[in-house]
């Protein structure tokens, strides 16, 4: 079946000031992601297409899932409609497609629940909103389920703590248990589970990439800084998300880690084995898909001997790593306990920064005005260093300590108030340029504002779909692609390479 | 006794019985719900009595409320707290002798019966007016704010316009507790006031009203976040197969 997306939309305008649209019905409903293949179904655990008894098997995954996540049952029973989420969504903002409202959301799956799982719902559907389980249904579920970046900002103002990413990813899971995964998360999660990461890239040319990258280092610098693989005794394990690996301006981020390790005498190694921080697992909603992805990264760790693991610039990947590795893949007994298990990179160059083991010249990065693009994840859904909020304050400080001119966005944009880039959750893909470029809106926006008030001509960011995302629609506004740049590229052009300490 | 005495004091019966077991069978299903991964909404309080903090401010003042929407912040915090003062007002038609405490909140919780009309009115008037809400809504989201309205509105009206018998109501729920049953004023505000009231606890186990209990099995507000620290168990998981590499 030859699968389609529109190419053809208006970019949305930015205002002066945001303004909260007016809904309009079925403004995103052709919006939908390429249905995977069966070979990319079968290769997780589910069918290769939509069964015969989907209705049925549906249902039995939403009991199941009811049974076995306690967020689900007591959010899709407590939701009083107060309308407070209504407004927070990037999605909703930049398309005005009410069912992209988080309450609206939850409410396809929540309604469906009601009509087969509450006395109030089978006894009077129409009263409460209940309804039967239909092909149109099925639809809703998924255009909508992949109209959601997981990035948890209706859950900071909900009067509940609802998260609609626990939703989304339920949502999910019982499409792929039915038979109608998504193409992009499903391929990207055989060729980990095959070769190691996103991308595919087997070990010679992974080497070979990093052999690259050290020759670019030593001809920019002139200084021997090295990308290590597969290296047994290691003291470092570094994971990070392979879009590092080429990826624009991902790859400077990588040779910024680098000197960053350089320059603090510590020996590390990235795995080819491991060579993914990303977990997609996480997006499609699958708890056994993403402990598979994770285990690789104890395996490597084990097998190559490291005594501390540390997880390079990614959203997802690093609440993935931060809040579920422990219980996914842990104790992490083998490991020095001298550490956090897992350190961000961020927390790693931070603490060199804090005891003054790295020497900067920022006037390396005086021709760039920064502002810096909390990645929703990091903001909600893990932290930094060992106090709440950290994960705000540490990448800032890095900034800080590398470069001269520095401007934080609106408050009502950073922080835990960050807007999602548009293109988290499993969405980073051409299908869904569309949705990608108007979720975009409130995130450039803010940006305009910047650069007009302060000439910003930088946005830091530690996501590797940020990264990707924001060179991406960056042109639709009339920004230039470039302006998206890696925390540690800034870092690595201040770093003063020399005597390591 | 009269006719409508015993249904009133069997629908009472009913009502209280519904609503406890009710509550108390949904609270068994969320305290036994596993929940397999920690998702508190980060920043968090990293220690159990940094979210019992956190917990207290959002039953006391919403706080993730107040950062979402003011006017739903005011008119709910409005509503909530004004129900909480009239709930202990009400207190004095089962206890005898009265405790001095209820006794000094007396006015306050009827100034607080027209604030509690007041929030509700501002609730429906949002879910009516602003696109977004009226879309997210269903009946029986309308018809909860009507029920609690007719609540309030019955209660005021035998407060200042047609007053009927406290005392003879007092001796009625009095005589209901100690199941020495006393006949009821068959007074048509009294009996749609406390029908009304019925119907609500009756309602509570089966609709959103679960939002009082839920909440506190929330996990993105009830979790601590300490994953490194403390290794986070999930009960149905299989343990990963360590030196699986092939």
């Amino acid at each position: 079946m030859a699968q389609a997306y529109k190419t053809e939309f208006d970019t949305p305008e930015i205002k002066e000031y945001p303004l909260i649209p007016h809904i309009r019905k079925g403004a995103m409903e052709h919006s939908k992601p390429f249905v995977a293949k069966a070979q990319h179904q079968e290769s997780l655990g589910f069918p290769g297409e939509l069964v015969d008894n989907w209705q049925q098997v549906a249902l039995a995954k939403m009991a199941e899932l009811l049974g076995k996540y306690r967020s689900i049952r007591v959010f899709l029973d407590t939701c009083v409609k107060c309308g407070a989420c209504t407004d927070k969504c990037h999605y909703y903002l930049g398309t005005a497609d009410p069912k992209n409202m988080p309450a609206a959301r939850q409410d396809l799956l929540r309604n469906v629940y009601r009509r087969y799982f509450t006395l109030a719902g089978k006894l009077f559907p129409k009263l409460v909103g209940a309804v039967e389980l239909t092909e149109e249904v099925l639809q809703d579920w998924y255009r909508y389920y992949h109209q959601c970046s997981e990035c948890r900002r209706c859950s900071v103002y909900c009067p509940f703590g609802i998260d609609t990413a626990e939703l989304t990813m339920a949502g999910r899971e019982i499409l792929a248990s039915v038979g109608v995964g998504q193409k992009y998360s499903n391929e990207i999660i055989t060729k980990v589970q095959k070769i190691g990461n996103n991308l595919g890239l087997p070990e010679p040319a992974l080497a070979n990439t990093l052999e690259n990258l050290e020759e670019e280092i030593k001809d920019d610098t002139g200084v021997d800084v090295r990308l290590p693989l597969d290296e047994k005794g290691a003291e470092v394990l570094l994971v990070t998300p392979s879009a590092d690996f080429f990826a624009e301006p991902h790859v400077d981020g990588l040779m910024g880690y680098a000197k960053v390790f350089h320059q603090a005498g510590i020996s590390w190694t990235l795995s080819s084995y491991a060579s993914e921080a990303a977990n997609f697992g996480i997006f499609i909603g699958n708890y056994d898909n993403m402990q598979k992805l994770a285990q690789r990264v104890r395996d490597a760790a084990l097998e190559l001997g490291v005594r501390r693991i540390i997880v390079g610039e990614c959203g997802h990947a690093w609440r993935v790593a931060y809040s579920f590795w422990n219980t996914l893949i842990g104790p992490f007994d083998f490991l020095d306990p001298d550490y956090p298990v897992p350190q961000h990179i961020c927390e790693f160059s931070y603490d060199l920064i804090q005891r003054n083991a790295l020497k900067f010249d920022k006037t390396a990065n005086d021709h760039r005005i920064l502002t810096f693009h909390d990645s929703c994840n990091v903001a909600r859904a893990s932290r930094m260093g060992n106090m709440p909020g950290g994960q705000f304050v540490i990448p800032r400080e890095i900034i800080r300590a590398s470069c001269n001119h520095f401007h934080d966005m609106s408050p009502e944009t950073i922080h835990e108030h960050t807007f999602c880039c548009g293109g988290g959750g499993g969405l980073l893909t051409d299908d869904l340029v569309e949705l990608r470029v108007k979720g975009a809106l409130p995130r450039m926006e803010a940006l305009q504002q910047v650069v007009d008030e302060f000439g910003v001509t930088h946005m830091a960011a530690i996501c590797a779909i940020c990264k990707s995302q924001f060179s991406k629609v960056f042109p639709y506004y009339g920004f230039d692609m470039d302006m998206v740049i890696s925390v540690h590229q800034l870092l690595g052009d201040a770093l003063v390479l020399g005597e390591t300490h | 006794m009269s006719l409508v005495s015993i249904l009133y004091a069997l629908l009472f019966y009913f009502a209280a019985a519904v609503l406890c077991v009710g509550i108390l069978l949904r609270i068994r299903l969320y305290a036994h719900t596993p929940q397999p991964l920690k998702i508190p909404t980060t920043p968090a309080p990293a220690t159990r009595a940094g979210v019992v903090m956190r917990m207290v401010r959002e039953v006391v003042f919403f706080q993730s409320l107040f950062k979402g929407c003011k006017w739903t912040w005011l008119f709910g915090w409005i509503f909530h707290f004004a129900l909480l003062l009239v709930l202990i007002r009400h207190l004095r038609y089962f206890i005898e002798p009265i405790w001095a405490w209820i006794v000094i909140m007396q006015p306050w919780g009827v100034y607080a019966g027209f604030a509690m009309l007041a929030g509700l009115a501002g609730l429906w008037i949002r879910r009516i007016a602003v696109d977004r809400v009226r879309y997210i809504s269903t009946p029986s989201d309308h018809l909860m704010l009507l029920l609690l309205i007719g609540i309030a509105g019955s209660g005021l009206l035998m407060k200042y316009v047609w007053p009927t018998d406290i005392i003879a109501l007092k001796v009625f729920f009095l005589g209901l507790l100690s199941f020495d049953w006393q006949p009821l004023a068959p007074d048509p505000l009294l009996l749609l006031h406390l029908a009304l009231t019925a119907t609500l606890m009756i309602v509570f186990p089966f609709s959103k009203l679960l939002h009082a209990p839920g909440f506190f099995f929330s996990p993105t507000r009830n979790q601590t976040d300490n994953p490194r620290e403390r290794r986070h168990l999930n009960t149905w998981a299989t343990e990963p197969d360590t030196g699986s590499r092939p």
